[in-house]
């Protein structure tokens, strides 16, 4: 118990992050019409691709020689990019329906 | 030097991620809103790469570009009707992504524990706290590789299974099994327990074995969780499961100490949550409703067709946005029209569109009102030009290319059962065929019965919004709306 009370004093800064964000995430939705609740969610999708920001981390930090953490983070680093690059080109390409006429 | 350049990368990244899921929230703004968002995703791995703690720069490149170019294939390539299984695939890759990254943070983790002084290195980014030596395991370190493990497995086989489901390669019916809920809520406490003693295992043996089970017991849980929902739900279900791909990005955020990875992932938590909340109200429905299986047994099998009694109603802001961003729209004025006296607001309404280059028609029954001609003198006294209004043989063949209809105040002359139920007193009356457009929205004071009686079923048709009220205070609203837009 105590290690995981240190962990959340050690990391203070990174827990006022986490709580703040959740606040800005629910402001930033609140009112958004029906039409728009598919590219939006399609467009927060391609937002937690941000994940390939670990997978990077995880292969930049392998050693040469540990095959292991090379192989699965080569792999990691595909599927984030798959999440961030599709979920960014499916967004963009639904919403061309809202493109202004005139 | 650089290592502050990065950390003011992040610092951007964060807002552009910000302000781009705001942007995506208003029709106007969404396509900028995702490019945003797009910058700041391309500013957060620039920063990364380029940092001087990451190596291996040729690989990465190479892993970035095979995934870039699958990516940007599949989304080019697929239909826009299978939009959302694609998002939900996307999904599951994030979801992977996480659950790869704990596999390797916690296997170089275990490798620490081994032997105390080889890998020196890890120790920067690893969190453990002093003096823990009777519960190596027991830390923020492992209980965030687990969290990140379980999250991201669980929204990577469920997201699969709602593709396959929406994709059609596994059913779209609700599977439901014997104790379903039973066995469900046993595993989620099972995988709870595996990751309680994976945290608490002495420093004698690592537990690989548990941590393996947890994987895999991980990915079981999350097809069983999709599994027992129905095809037609699943747009929420992906939702769901974006906002748990989100809070396992954040995992991860914790676990390098990295503020991107925590402000974008947890954002797309919580808004994930609020709009997985909002696409079950704009179905009339709870969140556990959805997940749990309604009980009242209408849409339970998806696809439900006349047994389906939900009625789906719209604002006036969604409806303003169906109508402004249409390129046909076709009235059907009805009796709600005159006994309001709407004539004027609705031409109003029609100019305001024909000025955002949608084409508007209007669609006239021959007895709609209360006598023949009564829509024509209607409109005609608030000077809508003649050649607009079109009588039923005209109109009929075109609804197929309409965008929407909106329905003022008519009824059955709308009514499909007049073509299919011979049991109907008006079967066999020609109708206008509105439920052959795109999008249907229905102005209507009540869901009470027209002038013959009978029930409509096409106010129960999925592509039927209505907007109840007074025929004249809807349309002032849905004039207000659009004008704003």
């Amino acid at each position: 118990m105590d290690s995981l009370l240190v962990f959340i004093s050690d990391n203070m800064q990174m827990v006022y992050i986490l709580i703040l964000s959740i606040f800005v995430g629910i402001e930033v939705i609140s009112k958004v019409p029906a039409v728009l609740h598919t590219p939006l969610m399609s467009g927060a999708n391609a937002i937690h691709g941000v994940v390939i920001v670990g997978a990077i981390i995880v292969m930049g930090h392998a050693a040469a020689d540990d095959f292991f953490a090379l192989a699965l983070g080569f792999v990691a680093v595909v599927l984030g990019t798959l999440n961030v690059v599709g979920g960014f080109v499916v967004t963009d390409r639904m919403l061309e329906m809202f493109k202004k006429r005139k | 030097m650089l290592n502050h350049v990065i950390a003011l990368a992040y610092l951007a990244a964060s807002v552009l991620f910000i302000i781009g899921l705001k942007k995506l929230g208003h029709p106007d703004s969404a396509r900028r809103g995702n490019i945003l968002a797009a910058v700041g995703m391309a500013l957060a791995v620039l920063a990364t790469f380029v940092a001087p703690s990451t190596h291996n720069h040729v690989w990465i490149l190479l892993a970035i570009a095979v995934g870039a170019v699958i990516g940007t294939v599949s989304a080019k390539k697929v239909k826009m009707t299978a939009m959302p299984q694609m998002v939900s695939f996307f999904n599951g890759m994030g979801g992977a992504c996480a659950a790869v990254i704990s596999i390797v943070e916690f296997m170089a983790y275990a490798h620490t524990i081994n032997a105390p002084d080889t890998t020196v290195a890890l120790v920067a980014s690893t969190l453990t706290a002093p003096g823990a030596a009777d519960y190596p395991f027991l830390n923020g370190h492992v209980l965030v590789i687990l969290l990140g493990l379980i999250i991201g497995s669980v929204s990577f086989s469920g997201s699969i299974i709602a593709m396959g489901k929406l994709q059609g390669f596994v059913t779209e019916k609700a599977v439901r099994w014997p104790m379903q809920r039973a066995t469900n809520a046993v595993l989620l406490l099972g995988l709870l327990a595996i990751a309680a003693l994976v945290l608490i295992a002495c420093s004698c043996a690592v537990p690989y074995g548990l941590f393996m089970a947890l994987f895999a017991l991980s990915l079981l849980y999350g097809v069983l969780f999709v599994l027992p929902i129905g095809g037609a739900d699943m747009p929420v279900v992906v939702s769901l499961l974006n906002s748990f791909t989100g809070v396992a990005a954040a995992c991860g955020g914790f676990l390098y100490d990295n503020p991107v990875m925590l402000t974008g992932g947890i954002l797309v938590g919580s808004a994930g949550t609020i709009l997985t909340i909002l696409m079950c109200r704009a179905m009339n429905r709870s969140l556990a409703n959805v997940l749990l299986g309604n009980f009242s047994g209408g849409s339970g099998g998806g696809s439900a067709h006349s047994g389906d009694t939900t009625v789906r109603e719209v604002s006036p802001t969604d409806a303003a946005i169906l109508m402004s961003y249409a390129k046909k729209v076709v009235i059907v004025p009805g009796y709600g029209l005159a006994v309001a006296q709407a004539q004027h607001i609705c031409r109003e309404l029609d100019e305001q569109l024909e000025a955002k280059g949608v084409v508007v028609k209007y669609g006239i029954h021959p007895v709609a009102g209360r006598m023949p001609g009564h829509m024509n003198v209607l409109l005609a006294e608030a000077d809508v030009p003649y050649p607009k209004l079109l009588e039923m043989d005209e109109i009929n063949p075109e609804f197929p290319s309409v965008d929407v209809v909106l329905v003022i105040g008519a009824n059955d002359v709308v009514n499909p059962a007049a073509r299919t139920d011979t049991a109907s007193p008006i079967y066999g009356m020609p109708i206008l065929d509105v439920d052959k457009a795109h999008n249907i929205i229905i102005l209507k004071r009540s869901m009470r019965a027209g002038y013959a009686g009978i029930e409509n079923e096409l106010f129960y048709h999925p592509k039927t919004r209505m907007l109840f009220g007074d025929a004249k205070d809807s349309l002032e609203k849905l004039l207000a709306e659009v004008k704003s837009m």
